[in-house]
């Protein structure tokens, strides 16, 4: 009995090693036969089997895409939340010289919140595009001008490039609006949100039919933190300085929360209680999100009819996320990396065509001002409107805010300090020296930090 | 006649109070199998106590997902379980049998050593452990949690103390009078008399390797080589997987199955060899 | 000749046999532990994808820790592990008990062991991930008291210092009192039944019985529990780690020692991790010291003999 159930796992050990060794197939290129990309989610790999014409299929686990060559790019995910993701990514650019050619990381993606790390030039772990045969000024002329310079290091030398671009908006519940203010017109509810004051009156309605405007303090974080005036560390510098918007965002996020305008419950985002804000019991008339986070975030979470969200202009223009494709120092893959940017973040189509089927907002100026009038860009989901009319002028008045290598911890960080405040567990001080104390064990180089007075 | 009814009100007492803990006990698990039942959509709208349909929509899905390889998990932990269980027991074994039934010098410190390091916790040396096995070549791979279990101070103090209860010396004499060598001696006399000892620590390793987390968080880098505890714990961070709650509860009902099917079924050993540990004396 | 040549053979085979064991142990032990302690001394971490150091920077790390919420951590670890580790032992006593007292005629000891135990078995990163969900403020146990009308409002569990803290006891408690019940009741069974049936003599009542025979009977468990336990409680990590997201939140209150190792750990920061760990290192030499004196104090028989001797007195004073 015992024995059998040993010689069967083994039998199980064995079939599972030999399943997973036997995929190679040989390529006949002088570039290597396996690109590895790493990423935190399978978006990348959906928009890449969308557009880039050499794919061949995907493997079922959507751990391999085979091209057309029979170069296999191997797709290495890991979870962005609490820095996973930039730990492995590290580890393996660290190893990235003695890594046999197969191991090596071939394509790397980053966010906004710490491009800045990877497009160092000393680091210099992601490759120039010029040095790719890439001409950013010519062959990536058409993308919006902040995400070209949030991917380029301290000499202006593009070492990134991006597909997307997010404007943010404000969706909000159809139903919920006829009910407090007897429209659903997005002109109309706009207007009722056109910047904080505004929207603090109409939060105050909201409230008096029960409903609350926002979710949680942190959907509000990306409209003030994306607009910081200074970064939060000086390139050079070991000082954290708290910009005043970040103060702005801790006293108005108590004021709203004391005032019963958000969802006393949800804490943060990515969680239980956030998805379940999203669903059709909820209370919560609206959210801030850029395109993706529509269709990446709300969709799967809304378990009622199509068509009963709606888009309209925030109360203050914002950006929230932005993956960066990067090349990494060191590749065998160069011609297929350079391939794969040109189709992903250099073609029109290919964008506009993205834009379609993910309802992504794309990088190509000319491309989203067709889009905005473009009926063939409505959405089901938002019940036939057209999102691309309201992310569009977002788009043209992005000014990115100063980037630091150490933005995502500060972000992250910040938030969880505070919400113990935001909740009453502690007093205004602690919750200050608590994010201090924090930050510095995550990164040890940062010997103060500086609050605006 | 009053003592007894007193008795019988107390038995009623201690019956309820057995059952509320048992319920307790039970209804965490109940939850999560009832939850891994329905789809995303469904738990959206709130608990519900009737299982849904979509067990096997969850299942397809847990098994499906690359970037999540629950079953490579699984066959990794049991791998690593399987194999410190192994050498865990036979070692303590070896190195309890050495103390005990041998004499030589350095015998005394060799056994105060080890009872001195019993309770070093094993986060201590992390760090170091950590910097070495990257310099043998060893990080990321599966041996780093494996090997070190040959030195393993609670099995040995077990072993040593089954041993002086069990193993008459004179069995030893006899078995080297008939010619045996010392090595076939413990292989083959000493082995299948420690045998009850053996499986209760062999099931013990096995359980504390399966659930071990600190290590393997440290030690394991690639996704085809995480144990199933690892696994879990990126499902609390993951950003992307809690759009499909269904499929979290699916999985940490994969992770935890396996182990309560062998339970179940050793369970009368298990309950005895915990017993048989702290009460040796 | 040559019997005398085979004695010295055998101490041979005794080092040989416990060769792997300290062979294992130098490797995976003894060396990180040394080199633990060396960078503990040095001003070493990475910065992103840059190393800074090793810099020997003497007690530095040392002082910065001491400077730190590293005490504070010790405290809540302590509270944490009491939190959960006095329910355990008081229902642990109760049930063995009464699973020994054969008048109770309790049905189904054997599947109520069963269950009982089963938490123990669980891995306790699931487990507190499945706690996570299942205690959200819109999750199924409030779901559930909602409905039945126990709750007007959900509870915040993960918000409150009490709820999180509360939460991380109950799990320890739920892991631990199958196990400890199981153990105590083994040591109960393990007192004569003479000696009961003695004191039933004497007309002892069930709660003398209880202090005054059983209780003196199992201390060297009891000990044993206890020390386990402690040192269980030291290195208390996956449930904390994984129910705050390694934040012990709120306010820090549910981070422990070992989660604070941990963060400097992952920061790769190895000379304060190296400091901490030898802190560390030191808390666990004192309660390592503490087993030994236990163990030596309590040798079995001992006391087992002067609890015997304690009995025979009781009942000698009760006759007379």
């Amino acid at each position: 009995m015992k024995r059998k159930f040993v010689s069967v796992i083994l039998t199980a050990a064995v079939v599972a090693g030999t399943l997973s060794a036997a995929t190679v197939v040989s390529a006949d290129s002088g570039e290597g036969k396996v690109i590895n990309i790493y990423s935190w989610n399978d978006e990348f790999r959906q928009r890449l089997e969308a557009v880039y014409p050499e794919v061949e299929s995907t493997s079922k686990d959507g751990t391999v895409t085979t091209l057309k060559d029979g170069t296999e790019i191997h797709w290495v995910i890991n979870p962005n939340q609490d820095g996973v993701y930039q730990q492995k990514l590290d580890e393996a650019l660290m190893n990235q010289a003695d890594a046999a050619d197969d191991d090596k990381v071939d394509i790397f993606l980053s966010e906004t919140d710490y491009v800045n790390k990877y497009t160092d030039k000393d680091a210099d772990v992601a490759i120039p595009l010029k040095d790719l045969g890439i001409d950013p000024d010519k062959d990536l002329a058409d993308q919006y001008d902040f995400t070209k310079t949030t991917a380029s290091d301290t000499d202006g030398v593009q070492r990134g490039s991006t597909w997307q671009c997010c404007p943010g908006t404000l969706v909000y519940r159809r139903d919920i609006a006829k009910d407090v203010f007897g429209t659903d017109d997005p002109e109309a509810v706009g207007e009722k949100l056109k910047d904080w004051d505004t929207t603090k009156a109409t939060a105050e309605e909201l409230k008096a039919k029960g409903y609350y405007t926002f979710s949680s303090y942190a959907d509000t974080f990306r409209l003030y933190g994306n607009s910081i005036e200074s970064s939060w560390v000086e390139p050079g510098s070991t000082t954290i300085k708290v910009d005043q918007k970040i103060m702005d965002w801790i006293s108005d996020s108590k004021e709203w929360l004391d005032a019963g305008y958000l969802n006393k419950t949800v804490k943060g985002q990515w969680n239980d209680d956030w998805n379940k804000a999203m669903s059709s019991d909820s209370k919560v008339f609206a959210f801030l999100f850029p395109a993706w986070g529509i269709d990446f975030t709300l969709k799967p979470n809304w378990d009622g009819e199509d068509g009963a969200w709606a888009v309209t202009n925030p109360p203050q223009e914002y950006n929230w996320g932005g993956s960066y494709i990067h090349v990494a120092t060191g590749t065998d893959n160069t011609e297929h990396a350079k391939d794969i940017i040109l189709a992903l973040t250099g073609n029109k189509d290919n964008l506009l065509k993205i834009s379609k089927d993910y309802a992504d907002f794309t990088n190509t100026k000319s491309g989203m001002q067709e889009a905005a009038s473009d009926d063939a860009f409505a959405s089901d989901f938002l019940g036939g409107q057209n999102p691309f009319e309201y992310f569009a002028p977002v788009a043209e008045n992005i000014k990115i805010a100063p980037l630091s290598p150490y933005d995502q911890g500060c972000v992250e960080l910040i938030q969880n300090a505070f919400s113990d405040y935001f909740q009453g567990n502690v007093e205004f001080d602690k919750a200050k020296s608590n994010f201090e104390t924090a930050i510095m064990e995550r990164y040890p180089e940062i010997t103060e930090v500086q609050w605006p007075e | 006649m009053k003592t007894n009814s007193g008795k019988r009100v107390m038995s009623i007492f201690a019956h309820i109070v057995l059952i509320l803990l048992s319920f307790m006990c039970l209804f965490f698990f109940a939850i999560l199998l009832i939850n891994a039942t329905h789809s995303h959509a469904e738990l959206q709208k709130g608990f519900s106590i009737i299982p849904g349909k979509h067990f096997l929509d969850n299942l397809r899905s847990v098994a499906n997902d690359g970037s999540f390889p629950m079953f490579r998990g699984i066959i990794n932990s049991v791998i690593v379980s399987g194999c410190s269980a192994a050498l865990c027991t036979y070692f303590s074994s070896l190195t309890a049998y050495g103390i005990y039934a041998y004499d030589f010098k350095g015998k005394k410190v060799a056994f105060t050593f080890i009872m001195a390091i019993l309770v070093m916790p094993t986060q201590v040396t992390a760090m170091g452990f950590l910097r070495l096995i990257t310099k043998m070549g060893m990080y990321d791979s599966l041996l780093p949690l494996i090997i070190p279990s040959i030195a393993s101070p609670a099995v040995f103090y077990f072993m040593y103390s089954y041993l002086q209860s069990s193993l008459p010396l004179s069995l030893v004499e006899a078995a080297r009078i008939d010619g045996s060598g010392e090595f076939h001696t413990f292989n083959r006399i000493v082995l299948p008399i420690m045998k009850p000892a053996i499986a209760v620590q062999a099931i013990f390793t096995f359980v504390g390797s399966w659930n071990n987390y600190f290590v393997p968080a440290l030690v394991i880098q690639s996704k085809n080589k995480m144990t199933v505890p690892i696994l879990i714990a990126t499902l609390r961070g993951a950003d992307y997987m809690n759009f499909d709650m269904g499929k979290i509860y699916m999985m940490i009902t994969v992770a935890i199955v396996p182990i309560i099917i062998v339970y179940l079924l050793l369970s009368k050993y298990i309950i005895a060899g915990v017993t048989l540990g702290g009460v040796k004396e | 000749m040559k019997k005398k040549k085979k004695n010295i053979d055998y101490g041979k085979w005794g080092l040989l046999f416990i060769l792997p064991f300290f062979i294992a142990y130098l490797i995976f032990s003894l060396i990180p532990l040394i080199d633990t302690v060396r960078y503990s001394f040095f001003e070493y971490y990475r910065s992103g994808i840059k190393v800074v150091g090793p810099n020997f920077v003497g007690m530095k790390n040392y002082i910065s820790l001491l400077k730190s919420d590293m005490f504070l951590y010790g405290k809540n670890t302590l509270i944490l592990w009491l939190i959960g580790f006095v329910p355990q032992i008081v229902v642990a006593l109760v049930l063995a008990c009464w699973f020994t007292d054969l008048r109770m005629k309790i049905h189904g000891k054997q599947f109520f062991k069963v269950v009982i135990y089963l938490p123990n078995l669980i891995m306790a990163s699931a487990f507190a991930l499945l706690f996570f969900t299942m205690f959200s403020t819109n999750g199924p146990v409030n779901s559930i008291l909602l409905s039945l009308g126990v709750l007007k409002a959900p509870i915040d569990f993960l918000g409150s210092v009490l709820g999180t803290r509360g939460l991380i006891g109950f799990m320890n408690f739920m892991m631990w009192f199958g196990n400890t019940t199981i153990m105590l009741m083994a040591a109960v069974m393990g007192v004569s039944v003479e000696v009961y049936e003695a004191a039933d003599l004497d007309g002892c009542n069930g709660i003398q019985r209880f202090f005054y025979i059983t209780l003196p009977m199992i201390r060297p468990i009891l000990a044993y529990t206890l020390i386990t336990s402690i040192i269980g409680g030291l290195q208390m990590f996956d449930v904390p780690q994984i129910l705050t997201n390694g934040q012990g939140n709120p306010d820090r209150t549910s981070m422990t020692l070992i989660m604070f190792l941990n963060s400097h750990l992952k920061s790769k920061n190895y000379g304060m991790a190296g400091a901490l760990s030898v802190y560390l290192f030191i808390i666990s030499g004192i309660l390592c010291f503490f087993v030994y004196r236990m163990t030596n104090d309590n040798d079995p028989d001992g006391s087992k003999k002067a609890a015997k001797k304690r009995a025979k007195e009781e009942r000698r004073r009760a006759r007379s």
